[in-house]
């Protein structure tokens, strides 16, 4: 399978990185353009091919490693 | 005594903390390499300032996990002093040894000069050199330093007196201008600014020469 997580950070952590590149659009002439969050997403595959188990070992890794609670959210996308 | 100083890829205040460490023991620390599984007898672990593993994913998330990690996590358990410098404390938040995590300036801006810090608990093992309330000079050179925990946390931490260091002008936006904090059995310290940096007149500065020697001896 494949699995796609987006990682953000929670709501009311600031993003000064989102907020400079608010900043840069609007300098660009894009009015109306607000609340920009800036987040990355991890791709990857996976040899599991049942969706629970795979769902359940990516979780794990979004614990361990790939997304930090104090500060981050994640979601995680899974296809065949 | 003897001490450690943990060398991961991109580390680049290992060898001033050697020195640094040095100078306060009359010993040379030993290096450790972070691919290394177990650690040699110590009495002090230093983790250094630096861009480990090049920042990838999260400052110090990597480094974190590495091998040498889980020897110093678990010394660090067993009560052995731990100083994560910089780099070193984002690393010892990614572990789980301290709370919080260490965020992009708010600023945005790498700052990189002398900061003033007010010594707020000099109760710790790291802080006895200092009088309560006594401010000291150290340097900060970061990008990553902006310390975030939820109100609940930082409220601990001050109720419990487990913030040792706190900015009076914050240079990155550092929740309640908290520079530098201790584990609740007071022998972890994170602290962003760099003593090691300011450990002689030569260099500018000697509060970091007071920082080591009073921890050596403190640690004894």
């Amino acid at each position: 399978m494949k699995a796609k997580i987006t990682i953000t950070l929670k709501n009311g952590v600031l993003d000064p990185q989102g907020k400079a590149i608010e900043g840069a659009l609007s300098g660009l002439g894009f009015s109306g353009a607000g609340d920009v969050r800036q987040g990355k997403i991890i791709e990857l595959k996976l040899d599991e091919t049942d969706e629970a188990a795979a769902r359940a070992k990516v979780e794990d890794m979004c614990r361990r490693l790939l997304a930090n609670p104090v500060m981050e959210n994640y979601s995680i996308e899974l296809t065949a | 005594m003897k001490t450690s100083v943990i060398v991961f890829p991109a580390s680049n205040c290992d060898r001033d903390a050697v020195v640094a460490l040095e100078q306060a023991t009359g010993k040379t620390p030993d290096m450790v390499w972070h691919g290394d599984a177990e650690l040699p007898a110590t009495d002090l672990i230093v983790l250094p300032g630096g861009f480990s593993y090049g920042d990838y994913l999260r400052s110090g998330a990597m480094a974190a996990r590495s091998p040498i990690m889980r020897a110093v996590v678990e010394k660090a358990k067993g009560g052995t002093p731990v100083v994560g410098i910089c780099n070193g404390f984002q690393i010892l938040t990614e572990a789980g040894l301290l709370p919080g995590a260490l965020m992009r300036n708010a600023g945005l801006d790498f700052v990189c000069h002398s900061v003033t810090l007010m010594v707020e608990n000099n109760q710790s093992i790291f802080s006895s050199a200092f009088e309560k309330g006594q401010a000291v000079n150290f340097p900060v050179a970061h990008h990553d330093g902006n310390f975030f925990a939820d109100s609940e946390t930082l409220d601990r931490l001050e109720s419990e007196g487990r913030v040792v260091f706190r900015y009076v002008d914050n240079p990155n936006g550092s929740a309640r201008d908290i520079a530098g904090i201790i584990n609740d059995a007071g022998n972890v310290l994170g602290l962003m600014p760099h003593p090691e940096r300011v450990i002689s007149p030569l260099l500018g500065g000697v509060d970091g020469a007071a920082f080591f020697k009073g921890l050596v001896e403190a640690v004894g």
